[in-house]
């Protein structure tokens, strides 16, 4: 059985290696948008301060502070978000204005300084609370929804079109007619296009992190597994797609729905904090969402394992449950 | 008699719209040569891919040395599909390996180069190939486990003379090795060379089978009168003979030459491109299904 996968195994690599096209075009992309991102984004911040505030609306009245100019209010309903983006410095300060007064500054942060001297002028009575915390610029945000999105992208059109030329072609039907199984060919396609995501993907972990200067503040290891499980999942749900059809059209119809709506809703390009419950429903079906929660929580919160296992979880489970249903539906040939 | 290597049971393969077999039954001997002969929509591709195993049958049973297609079947069994593509960037040599990694045992994969006249294309990728070197690969896949059953799927069809020939050539060398074969074929001269038995499909059913050669002896006793239909008199075919009209070509099956000859003089019929020939498998399928053999 090993050795039937390792033979599958070994070509497959061979194929994709000797596809050059194929290859640069796979590392390219990512590196473009992310440099692209670098320096629409990654320049110095606008002149504003943003002040987070814990109420439902900025009422100028009961606290005058609200009324100040050239600072922008944001109403903060959730304290954990609220204090998770003043660490990162996406807010400047957060203020309670309910009963005596209370406020957070990121000690860490210039602009901080500058619009707590702006607070105490208005009122100073109010108690102060420090955090610390570097800045999280939106590239580095950003960064790990393009390293889930390039995945996403490899994993489903990779493994997705990959079968289905082989099952036009007939190449699936003369293998059919050697002892290999289903579950080995599949096998062998998932773990040559893992080897192949997780080592493009280290690339442009390693490259564009140096170019951007990005630090990630957990475990490597601990990332690395994130994109091991994230690749897998990615790659089995591709194979469910890949596993019966034969036209490039549904396939290609299929592999669209799935990563148009995982793009736009998995929190690669803005956080979903704030949008409709339901749309943070459906985010929360794509394993994309988890991988880049995941990632994200490690590499900007230095989350550990126990905070991250529900996604590690989700994302393990769904490749056995797509890994599973991909054997179970596979065709050889075309009906 | 000993069990014959590969049984064919009332074999019946029906499709929504279609009967592609309607119930076939024959026994191939091993260490023979078996051929499928008839027309392109016969159900002979349809039959030996029941047989390969890659079809399941609407009913009826293929057996194995007695027993049905199992796990020994695929391990003893070699395919040549009529169509197969292989994986892109991948050498000659590569391609041989991959399938040769499938297998428990069989031939070392520079041997099965050698046995396939591969060695100067060995590091070619295999996209680059002409027809004849591309079928001459696809018997080396079929053969990297040495099968003791090949099945050739019309292995020759759209080669030249010349690859045709060649591939011949292979054929019979593996077959000196007592390998059992089955082929599938339009080829006429291909059956005859090959092959110990043959069956003649039509409408998905045996319509004859047995040794070439005892099958022509039992259908034709004459021999064949060839001239071409240009210039063959209209008032001739009022002649009391056995004339079949082709496309460019009359035949006249006869067992009496002589008679035969002085009829077309009598009937001022041009004899300069005469042919006389002894009936041949074609003759026989026309014979038995009143159709050309080739589409």
């Amino acid at each position: 059985m090993i050795r039937r996968m390792l033979s599958v195994l070994h070509a497959r690599n061979l194929e994709f290696l000797r596809d050059r096209g194929t290859m640069i075009f796979t590392l390219l992309l990512p590196v473009m948008v992310v440099v692209g991102m670098g320096f629409v984004f990654g320049g110095p911040e606008r002149p504003l301060f943003k002040v987070g505030v814990l109420d439902t609306r900025i009422d100028k009245q009961a606290y005058p502070f609200l009324g100040e100019h050239y600072v922008e209010f944001i109403v903060e309903k959730d304290v954990n978000t609220a204090m998770r983006n003043l660490t990162h410095q996406q807010l400047d300060l957060l203020v309670d204005p309910h009963g005596p007064a209370r406020y957070w500054v990121n000690t860490d942060a210039p602009k901080g300084y500058i619009v707590e001297k702006l607070l105490l002028a208005a009122d100073p009575a109010a108690a102060r609370q420090p955090v610390t915390g570097k800045a999280v610029r939106y590239v580095d945000w950003l960064f790990p929804g393009i390293l889930g999105m390039n995945m996403m992208f490899s994993c489903l059109f990779g493994v997705g079109y990959v079968v289905l030329r082989y099952r036009k072609s007939g190449f699936l039907k003369r293998l059919h007619a050697t002892p290999l199984t289903a579950f080995e060919f599949l096998s062998a396609q998932v773990l040559s296009r893992l080897a192949l995501i997780l080592f493009v993907t280290a690339i442009l972990y390693f490259g564009i992190g140096a170019i951007i200067r990005f630090q990630v503040a957990g475990s490597g290891l601990l990332l690395a597994v994130v994109a091991l499980l994230s690749a897998l999942s990615m790659i089995a749900l591709g194979l469910t797609i890949a596993a019966r059809f034969s036209s490039e059209e549904l396939v290609g119809g299929l592999l669209n729905l799935l990563t148009w709506p995982m793009m736009l809703l998995s929190g690669i390009w803005f956080s979903l904090e704030g949008s409709p419950r339901w749309v943070q429903w459906i985010a929360h079906v794509f394993p994309l969402t988890h991988a880049i929660d995941a990632a994200r929580a490690v590499m900007l919160d230095g989350a550990g394992l126990v905070q991250i296992a529900p996604h590690l979880l989700y994302l393990g489970v769904t490749a056995l449950v797509f890994l599973a249903f991909g054997a179970w539906s596979f065709r050889w040939r075309i009906d | 008699m000993s069990t014959p290597i590969l049984e064919v049971r009332d074999l019946i393969k029906q499709y929504p719209a279609t009967t592609a077999v309607a119930g076939v039954s024959f026994a191939v001997a091993e260490g023979t040569c078996f051929g499928l002969l008839g027309p392109n929509g016969a159900g002979k591709t349809t039959t030996i891919e029941i047989m390969e195993g890659i079809l399941p049958p609407t009913a009826g049973e293929v057996l194995y040395r007695g027993a049905p297609l199992g796990a020994r079947f695929q391990e003893e069994a070699g395919i040549l599909f009529q169509k197969t593509a292989l994986q892109d960037f991948l050498t000659v040599r590569q391609c041989i390996g991959l399938f040769r990694g499938l297998y428990a045992s069989g031939l070392d994969v520079e041997e099965i180069i050698r046995l396939c006249a591969l060695e100067k294309l060995a590091d070619r990728d295999s996209r680059k190939l002409s027809g004849g070197q591309q079928q001459r690969l696809l018997l080396a896949i079929a053969l990297v486990h040495d099968p003791a059953v090949l099945f050739l799927d019309e292995p020759t069809t759209g080669l030249d003379p010349q690859a045709r020939r060649n591939f011949w050539d292979l054929v019979q060398s593996i077959k000196a090795r007592r390998k059992t074969i089955i082929l599938t074929t339009h080829y006429m001269e291909e059956a005859e060379l090959l092959c110990d038995e043959i069956a003649i499909m039509d409408k998905g059913r045996l319509v004859a089978q047995g040794p070439p050669r005892r099958l022509l002896n039992e259908h034709f006793a004459e021999v064949m009168l060839e001239l071409p239909r240009q210039g063959f008199p209209p008032a001739a075919r009022a002649l009391d003979l056995n004339i079949i009209e082709g496309a460019d070509r009359v035949e006249i099956s006869t067992h009496d030459i002589e008679g035969t000859l002085r009829a077309l003089m009598a009937a001022d019929v041009p004899l300069a491109h005469l042919r006389i020939r002894p009936a041949n498998l074609e003759d026989l399928f026309l014979e038995l299904t009143g159709k050309e053999l080739r589409p």
